[in-house]
């Protein structure tokens, strides 16, 4: 990535037609204006609008809240409090939800996180990672969770296997592999600086949030103000396109699964924080979870388009209404039907929005033509 | 506007280009007596138009097919004739324009009411489940059945009737499809559309997947068929085949009917192809340069062979010279651009840029050694179609104006403003989705995003496919302009006025080979024609 000079570029300035002096100083202030707009609002208005609905749907599920439960919501402290459970419930996942909507939206799918979790879990709480102290364990989960992804990028992008199928084997083979390690027994974390992670708090916030919070940050930086943003989706809105403008589609591609496993090293270890323990059967289904919150937040299954906010709000939409059973006392079961039920109608009302928008952008080109 | 208002634009012909009987320009939309066939007309089509947002995929067709004749459909990839034949089988529906199937005026909601008004296709990519039966294939969606069961012994043997009628009672019903040979299988295509009591058989380039020999066998079959009162449209690049199974034969090109009903055996070949890659219009090319371009050696290939593709293409560019590459479909033009680029991995020979041998397979060692390329199919090799236009523009250049991987938008936003004023982008709000702009602005996306770069040479493949008129002579004023400015550029083009017009230099390819090098100036549209089609395509054609 070379660096241009501000002269190289004014000389390519009319290159194509011989065009009228400018102003400079017109086209300096136009381009800062532009600058400036950017800051606030960004290029993604349809996406803007899509998060605009996912929180309507919060909204509604605390109104559901409120109703059944006005015992409790009319105590303040408990508000607080249950506001940050939610928060604390969704970080794990939404951890993994980040590197998950990064695939996605590279035109890809990650199964394997669930077990990439367990299997960074596991080998940062053996015995003899766990002598090396917190650092140790941080260091041991995170490199586990890139190589592994590591793994699933050179299958896909350089072994050319399908997503699909390269993920589910490093599922399979890294739940196995953990329970190897592990004996299948559930390793005890004696640290208690790990085991703080989980129940320290800062400001009265507990500091899983703030991972959380971190993570969804440096993931919205990453999609919409870098290059890597760029590339990841230029590549899965369209491969080809990519490749024929010079973009290293397959490294891309390996870097993006390596992204995500380095979120589920993440994710092992405030897992592991906050059971005290790791096993090789942790963070169970925790790849469906992670794609249904994507694809509810309006991440394109087939590439190319997504957001990190609106993954997020999924996230936090599927722990609220876990927060909802459970201040209610119904059952999971219940519960995971009408998380069911929530897909299904998420995905029913984008493909709904976005034909009403291919119309009327169709119905603007007829009438300005 | 309608085909023939087009057609007869009241507009000079070039001289020097064009011929009279070739002068696409001047004639009249051709109709061949009435009485050419005989048959009642079970399929009339009139003006029927269908736009896609950003391309007017049909712009004026006229048909007419009559019972018991093979209709035979012309076109370049890219005239419409898919959109043709999906109008006819009920997958679009056209935007305006008269569809009358059997005297009736006829719209058909889906492809399943098109088959039971009686139109069947069969399509390039057979349409079968390979791991069905013969017979639930040829009556797939329509098994007789009672009371919710299928009744395989009848469906057995109206398979086996209907295999019968098409000669080959030897395929067993009840044979797994994935198990027949790839002529076997059209066979069934076939059945399926007797069962379902077809009037019209659409054949979307039947023979593609036939070897030579089995080729005969399906003109049997369409013969057989025809001499049943079956009406059948015939799509094919193969004149030959054309001359052989068809008798009337309508050209497309645009989107547009540019000849109608001309008799298959009679028309001269360098009509049709006239009439098929021809320009249904003048367009204006700029003026070349006084001098002949004299800049340094800049792309240099030698040797370059691609097996089933080209061989031994060995060519040279200079900074500051436009090239043309003129040859139809399949001769190999499209797989030696891409080559170049890297999008392709040579098996033998060298690509240089300014003397440096590139890397092969690698565009971006390519783009890095200053190439860009506008491949030939910009929605899906090109765009980003649900991106804004300004990150189209940038695709190829972000990189260079980030920061420590950090993009800069308003910064992008601002060349890309830059390159759309000196390409008069409409609509001019770089923000818009590239979806929303027509095919033309599209192209001016592909290419400016080449003029952001330090691009010293720009491969074009079809620049002005589907791009309209106006745009067209805006493209090339731009082409000429860039290369005034230093930029090589190596051009493909179907259209043999397009290639003479704007090169200064002209390659010939046909069959994946360069048969004729030469100034632009020292070739003449019927020459490069005669060029383009000897060989195969006029083997057995009258000239």
């Amino acid at each position: 990535m070379s660096e241009m000079t501000p002269t190289a570029t004014s000389a390519r300035a009319d290159l194509p037609a011989p065009s009228p002096p400018v102003d400079p100083a017109e086209t300096a202030a136009k381009a800062d204006a532009a600058r400036r707009l950017s800051w606030w609002r960004g290029d993604g208005g349809e996406g803007v609008r899509r998060n605009l609905g996912l929180i309507g749907v919060l909204v509604v599920l605390i109104v559901i809240g409120i109703l059944t439960r006005p015992d409790l919501y009319g105590d303040s402290n408990w508000v607080w409090d249950n506001i940050l459970t939610i928060l604390k419930l969704a970080s794990v996942v939404g951890v993994v939800t980040v590197g998950m909507t990064f695939v996605i939206i590279g035109g890809g799918i990650d199964l394997s996180v669930g077990a990439i979790v367990a299997l960074a879990g596991v080998w940062a709480t053996t015995v003899a990672t766990q002598s090396y102290g917190a650092g140790g364990m941080v260091f041991a989960a995170l490199t586990v969770g890139l190589a592994v992804g590591l793994v699933n990028g050179v299958l896909i992008s350089y072994g050319r296997l399908v997503p699909f199928i390269a993920t589910l084997a490093v599922l399979v083979a890294a739940r196995g592999l953990a329970a190897e390690i592990s004996d299948k027994q559930t390793q005890v974390s004696s640290n208690t600086f790990i085991n703080g992670i989980a129940s320290n708090k800062l400001l009265g916030i507990p500091l899983l949030v703030y991972i959380l919070a971190a993570v969804v940050a440096a993931g919205w930086v990453l999609l919409n103000r870098t290059t890597f943003g760029r590339r990841t989706v230029a590549v899965g809105g369209n491969p080809e396109a990519a490749r024929l403008a010079g973009i290293n589609v397959r490294r891309h591609t390996l870097l993006l699964y390596a992204l995500s496993g380095l979120c589920c090293g993440i994710a092992a270890i405030m897992l592991t924080a906050q059971a005290n323990s790791a096993q090789a059967a942790m963070a169970n289904l925790y790849e469906l979870d992670a794609i249904a919150a994507a694809i509810i937040g309006g991440t394109l299954l087939s590439g190319g388009r997504g957001t990190i906010i609106g993954s997020l709000l999924g996230v936090i939409i599927f722990s609220t209404i876990t927060n909802l059973f459970a201040i209610n006392g119904l059952s999971t079961e219940a519960q995971n039907m009408v998380k069911g039920g929530i897909i299904v109608a998420a995905v029913l009302v984008q493909q709904v929005q976005f034909r009403s928008l291919t119309q009327f952008l169709g119905r603007n080109r007829a009438t300005t033509t | 506007m309608t085909a023939s208002d087009a057609a007869s634009a009241p507009t000079p012909p070039d001289p020097t280009t064009m011929s009279e009987e070739v002068a696409v320009t001047k004639a009249p939309l051709v109709e061949a007596p009435a009485d050419t066939v005989a048959g009642e007309v079970v399929l009339r089509l009139t003006d029927v138009v269908k736009t896609f947002p950003g391309v007017r995929a049909l712009d004026g067709v006229q048909l007419e097919v009559r019972a018991g004749e093979v209709h035979c459909l012309l076109g370049q990839n890219g005239a419409g004739k898919s959109t043709l034949i999906k109008v006819l089988s009920g997958v679009h529906r056209p935007d305006s324009g008269d569809v009358y199937w059997r005297g009736e005026p006829a719209t058909f909601a889906n492809p399943q009411a098109a088959m039971r008004a009686g139109i069947a296709t069969i399509y390039q990519e057979l349409d079968l489940v390979e791991d069905l039966s013969v017979a639930e294939n040829a009556f797939l969606g329509h098994e007789p059945r009672r009371l919710g069961f299928v009744r395989r012994g009848q469906m057995a043997r109206r398979t086996r009737q209907i295999l019968g009628r098409l000669g080959h009672p030897e395929i067993p019903p009840g044979r797994m499809v994935r198990a027949l040979p790839a002529a076997g299988k059209q066979i069934v295509s076939m059945a399926r559309a007797l069962s379902h009591e077809a009037r019209l058989i659409i054949m979307d380039e039947p023979s593609a997947v036939l070897a030579h020999d089995e080729v005969g066998n399906l003109f049997r079959i369409i013969r057989e068929l025809t001499a049943q009162g079956i009406a059948v449209i015939y799509i094919s690049h193969r004149l030959e085949e054309i001359r052989e199974i068809g008798d009337r034969v309508t050209v497309l090109k645009d989107g547009r009917t540019t000849a109608a009903n001309l008799p298959a055996r009679e028309t001269p070949t360098r009509d049709l192809v006239s009439r098929m890659t021809g320009r249904s219009i003048e367009y204006v090319f700029p003026d070349r340069p006084a001098a002949e371009p004299d800049g340094a050696e800049l792309l240099r290939v030698d040797g370059l062979t691609r097996a089933g593709e080209f061989a031994d293409v060995s060519l040279t560019v200079r900074a500051g010279e436009i090239v043309g590459i003129a040859g139809l479909v399949g001769s190999g033009r499209s797989e030696l651009l891409e080559t170049i680029f890297g999008a392709r991995r040579a098996q033998a020979g060298t690509v240089r840029m300014g003397g440096r041998a590139l890397r092969p397979g690698s565009v971006g060692a390519a783009v890095r050694a200053g190439m860009g390329m506008a491949p030939e199919e910009r929605k899906s090799q090109a765009l980003l179609l649900g991106e804004p236009i300004y990150r189209n523009v940038t695709l190829a250049t972000f990189g260079r104006y980030a920061r420590l991987g950090f993009t800069d938008t308003g910064r992008e936003r601002a060349e890309a403003d830059r390159i759309a004023d000196s390409l008069e982008l409409r609509p001019r709000d770089v923000r818009r989705p590239v979806r929303t702009l027509s095919g033309g602005n599209q192209q001016k996306v592909v290419v400016g995003r080449w003029l952001l770069g330090d691009t010293r040479l720009l491969l074009l493949d079809e620049p002005t496919r589907g791009v309209d008129v106006g745009a067209r002579a805006e493209l090339y004023q731009v082409i000429r302009a860039l290369a005034a400015r230093g930029v090589g550029v190596l051009l493909v083009s179907s259209e043999v006025p397009e290639v003479l017009g704007l090169a200064d230099r002209v390659l010939v390819m046909r069959e994946g080979r360069v048969v004729r090098e030469a100034p632009a100036g020292e070739l003449d549209e019927n020459t490069v024609l005669d060029l383009v089609m000897a060989g195969s395509l006029m083997e057995g054609a009258p000239a």
